[in-house]
């Protein structure tokens, strides 16, 4: 029965191909199937045919790959019309290794450009729509693998989170969306946003998932210097409780915009975690409030560097111009990039610029040391930091596209994490209705642990998870 | 107006030869087709990532320890933004105010800093002014790009053109000799820039310099800082001042030219390279850079003069030219007792001049040699006839006791036969005999030649005069 292969899990479908219940051709047409039926936008390439790779932990599983990831001789075009047709000659160290444990790549999805945004509104290729509400966004810039999950047309995604990105759309759709610890997982073939933050890591529909899918992506990679990998590796979660943990919540969150619903369903999750044994306590971060300053000015540095690159020379597009080679890389990049990214292009070589370097980027470096302490205190009383993902349920689509800083907002509370290079996760723990009224629509719950504790988080997740109970769908077209 | 002296600090590329590619497992090449040693790392394509090579750090230690600097525990490497075809990343990944090494000397000039940084690729302009700018188009082969470089910058302790010259000459030997570079001017693997300016002697403040590039020989080199030294020098006299400017040196007739300044005008925009740690090199591989370091010209030098007691000049000759300095202890350690000034003088006069003479790749063994000097040291031949064995050795080869008994060259060592021939000889030169007696120690020479000729060159000169004032009894 094809809806109930749909239905499984993915460690309950790893399990069932593993037993010779469900052939592998099977399980992957039938995800091929509903891929297809994508209303989403979420996918900007869909795979023809084929199967998944060979045996191990994922054998069999179809998984919707971010664009942003180089798949051999596979367009990858992150999002932008720059990229248009690009086929990479290798593919991505993640994307190898969850082919190693044999899964295979069911789609390449829909983001901003070039992980720019926070509601998928910035894709050269349009904007994705939110399974929930198909006028509203899926969030960003994981935007297409987040609905691809939420919506039924893929049981499991990885994306790429450089201040949220995995983590709010997660929220605005749904579902579990982990970002682990700079460095678990190698960026190697993973097109750069900014380099000191960007961190690959799966959009699933249940914790355990999560785990299955970093379990074969992470690891130290000869190709990325700043990989390190997880010592001891990832296992399944399997906690029932939390005692004995202990949980802070910022104090500065008191004061902060967050949409009513959203707390409500904050201060529910924060008394059920109490039911389950935790312990809740208020934790001063006082440097967190800085972290939007300090992040775009640091993403947006690194981002005109990195993409410097796309100059019409060698790859991708290139507008022929009259006159020298200075003068056609003017003219690719002016009808390569979108609006947001020439932006942060600007905003970045501003603050790199000689003479306001260090009131920019110096300065932004310092808020972020400051950042990261502020946990590392934290983190010698507690063991876990909590906040809501997003301050917002999913919003109209258009509702934040002339008002950048607006937008920048949504970043609020998963940029810190980001900045001090620690893992976080989004887990699904209710409905709320958006301000101004409309159909619920679901909030999600962020738990921040020190580097390299991935296990313990998942753990946590898992148990709260399981005694949250979501199990909420998305209502269809709405709005 | 006080005279105006000359202030010289020199910036020096290195590329090293290492097997690969500073952060790709792409090979080096010289002169190969353009464009097939590339990768997606060195063409920049999207999401790859920069992989130290390790071969590189420790070559760039070898040269920090060979210019005495010090290692920083931690140097951190940077981005240099700037577009150009020629940099693919539109980065270039180098070091920037945390530099591997620093604070270095070599032969009395204070070496600033020494740092690691890749190569940029090699591009070609179409069109008439060979410039980017209004050119029809652009040529680029990315097989140098992201060659390994150090880069070295003196103090401006050098102060004159000259100077300049032999202090490049030095370094090239040093480094040629660590066996981490071709350092071929011509080819490009090693490449200095010179920044040159003027002050009133004895004045401590320095004047405002200009940076002088391509200048791709040690001959270029000292004639680019000679001109612009005069032209500094012309301007000031004539009320002038001097601006601050990148020239271009032009081979075809020694003159220099301004870069435009639109080419030059570069906002850099460094920042920490993101993709790389810090460079922490452990204890045990400085020790290893330390440990490998073979004896450098400078210490060569002085043990020449100290140990061997050589003449400063011969030393600094020897110390120089590494092959040189190999083949004169070869000779030294084979010759037996004779004072390594000899072997000195043979290596750097009589061997120098004959195979300058000689085929370009003549050569005699070291033991043959050291057997020629032999044989003249112990008497056995004249210093003439071992001139003659020389060239019979560069020639022929063979060995050298068995071409004096071939050639007949053995000293005359029956006195009784040496002194009628002395005899005769004073005879046939009344004139000299008589100017001899006189006082005239000159005049000695005419008969001291007719002896030699008489014998053909196998006479001892010393022991010649000594008969022939024996026999005049003066």
């Amino acid at each position: 029965m094809m809806g109930g292969l749909l239905e499984l899990s993915v460690a309950a479908a790893a399990g069932r191909i593993a037993a010779g219940e469900v052939s592998r051709a099977e399980y992957f047409e039938a995800w091929r199937a509903a891929a297809a039926g994508d209303e989403l936008n979420a996918y900007l390439w869909k795979a023809e045919d084929g199967t998944a790779g060979g045996d191990g932990p994922l054998a069999g599983i179809p998984v919707a790959v971010k664009d942003l990831f180089c798949t051999e001789g596979v367009a990858t075009t992150a999002g932008s019309r720059i990229l248009e047709g690009h086929r990479p000659l290798y593919t991505a160290t993640a994307v190898r290794r969850l082919h190693e444990a044999g899964a295979g790549v069911l789609g390449k999805t829909n983001m901003d450009e070039f992980a720019m945004g926070s509601s998928n509104e910035n894709s050269a290729y349009g904007a994705v729509r939110n399974p929930w509400d198909h006028g509203r966004v899926p969030g960003g810039s994981s935007g297409g693998s987040a609905a691809a999950v939420a919506g039924g047309l893929a049981p499991c995604a990885i994306g790429t989170d450089t201040g949220g990105s995995i983590r709010q759309p997660a929220s605005l759709c749904g579902i579990v969306g982990l970002k682990p610890t700079y460095g678990a997982i190698s960026r190697y073939g993973m097109i750069a946003f900014a380099s000191s933050l960007d961190q690959c890591g799966p959009l699933t529909r249940n914790v355990t998932d999560a785990a299955l899918l970093l379990a074969a992506m992470q690891g130290r990679d000869a190709c990325d210097s700043t990989s390190v990998g997880i010592e001891g590796g990832v296992e399944a979660p399997s906690r029932e409780n939390l005692e004995g943990l202990r949980f802070a919540v910022p104090a500065e969150l008191a004061h902060d915009a967050i949409e009513p619903g959203v707390r409500a369903v904050f201060e529910a999750t924060l008394k059920r975690i109490e039911e389950l044994g935790g312990e809740i306590a208020e934790v001063s971060l006082p440097h967190a409030e800085h972290g939007i300053s300090a992040y775009y000015v640091i993403a947006p540095a690194e981002a005109s560097s990195n993409l410097a690159r796309y100059d019409g020379v060698r790859y991708g597009m290139r507008i022929e111009a009259e006159g020298d080679v200075i003068e056609m890389y003017e003219a690719t990049r002016a009808a390569g990039f979108g609006d947001e990214v020439k932006r942060r292009i600007m905003l970045g070589t501003y603050a790199l610029s000689s003479g306001y370097y260090d009131a920019y980027y110096g300065r932004a470096q310092r808020v972020r040391t400051k950042i990261a302490e502020d946990y590392a205190a934290a983190f010698d009383r507690f063991d876990f930091v909590v906040t809501p993902t997003s301050p917002s349920v999913a919003f109209e689509l258009g509702a934040k596209t002339d008002d950048p800083l607006a937008m920048y907002m949504n970043d609020f509370f998963t940029v810190p994490m980001s900045l001090a290079g620690i893992p976080a996760i989004s887990i699904p723990a209710g409905l709320a209705e958006p301000d101004g009224g409309g159909p619920q629509l679901p909030v999600g719950f962020q738990i921040a642990a020190p580097a390299f504790a991935e296990q313990r988080l998942l753990d946590a997740a898992y148990a709260l998870e399981q005694a949250i109970g979501f199990d909420a769908e998305p209502g269809g077209s709405g709005g | 107006m006080a005279e105006l002296e000359a202030v010289i600090g020199l910036e020096i590329h290195v590329q090293l030869s290492t097997r690969t590619k500073m952060f790709c497992g792409c090979e080096l090449s010289f002169g190969d087709k353009p464009n097939v040693h590339t990768c997606p790392v060195c063409l920049a394509h999207p999401g790859v990532l920069p992989v130290p090579n390790e071969e590189a750090i420790r070559y760039a230690l070898k040269i920090a320890a060979a210019l005495e600097c010090e290692v920083a525990p931690r140097s951190i490497f940077h981005r240099k933004n700037y577009f150009y075809p020629d940099n693919p990343k539109a980065y270039q990944i180098s070091q920037y105010d945390e530099p591997l090494a620093v604070n270095g000397e070599l032969g009395g000039i204070r070496i600033h800093r020494a740092h690691l940084e890749e190569d940029a690729a090699k591009t070609i302009h179409l069109g008439e002014s060979g410039r980017i700018h209004g050119s029809g188009a652009s040529l680029v082969d990315f097989n140098r790009g992201g060659t390994p470089l150090v880069e070295i910058v003196t103090e401006p302790d050098l102060g004159s053109a000259e100077a300049a010259g032999a202090w490049a000459r030095l370094l090239r030997t040093t480094v040629r000799q660590l066996e981490v570079s071709d350092v071929n001017m011509e080819e490009g693997s090693l490449r200095i820039d010179a920044n040159v300016s003027v002050r009133p002697a004895g004045s401590e403040e320095l004047g405002t310099k200009t940076e002088l590039k391509n200048m791709n020989s040690f001959r270029f080199l000292e004639r680019g800082i000679e001109a612009e030294l005069a032209r500094q020098r012309e301007l000031i006299a004539a009320g002038g001042t001097v601006v601050q400017e990148t020239l271009h040196f032009h081979p075809e007739d020694g003159s220099l030219h301004p870069l435009r300044s639109k080419e030059e005008a570069h906002d850099y925009r460094y920042f920490p390279e993101p993709d790389l740690v810090p460079l922490a090199p452990t204890e045990a591989m400085l020790r290893a850079a330390r440990e490998s370091l073979p004896e450098l010209p400078e210490a060569r030098m002085r043990r020449y003069e100290d140990d061997l007691g050589l003449s400063a000049e011969n030393a600094a000759q020897l110390a120089a030219d590494p092959d040189a300095a190999t083949y004169f202890e070869a000779v030294c350690e084979r010759v037996g007792e004779v004072e390594a000034q000899t072997v000195a003088n043979w290596v750097t006069g009589e061997l120098a001049a004959a195979l300058r003479q000689a085929d370009g790749d003549a050569a005699v063994p070291a033991g043959a040699l050291a057997g020629l000097i032999a044989l003249v040291q112990e008497n056995k031949i004249s210093h003439g006839s071992g001139k003659k064995v020389l060239s019979i050795l560069i020639a022929e080869g063979g060995e050298p006791a068995e071409i004096v008994e071939r050639e007949g060259l053995a000293q005359i060592s029956d006195s009784g036969e040496l002194e009628s021939i002395v005899a005769a000889a004073v005879e046939a030169n009344p004139d000299a005999a008589d100017q001899i007696r006189a006082g005239n120690q000159k005049a000695i020479g005419a008969i001291v030649g007719a002896v030699m000729k008489e014998t053909k060159g196998r006479a001892d000169g010393g022991e010649v005069s000594r008969l022939i004032k024996r026999k005049l009894g003066v």
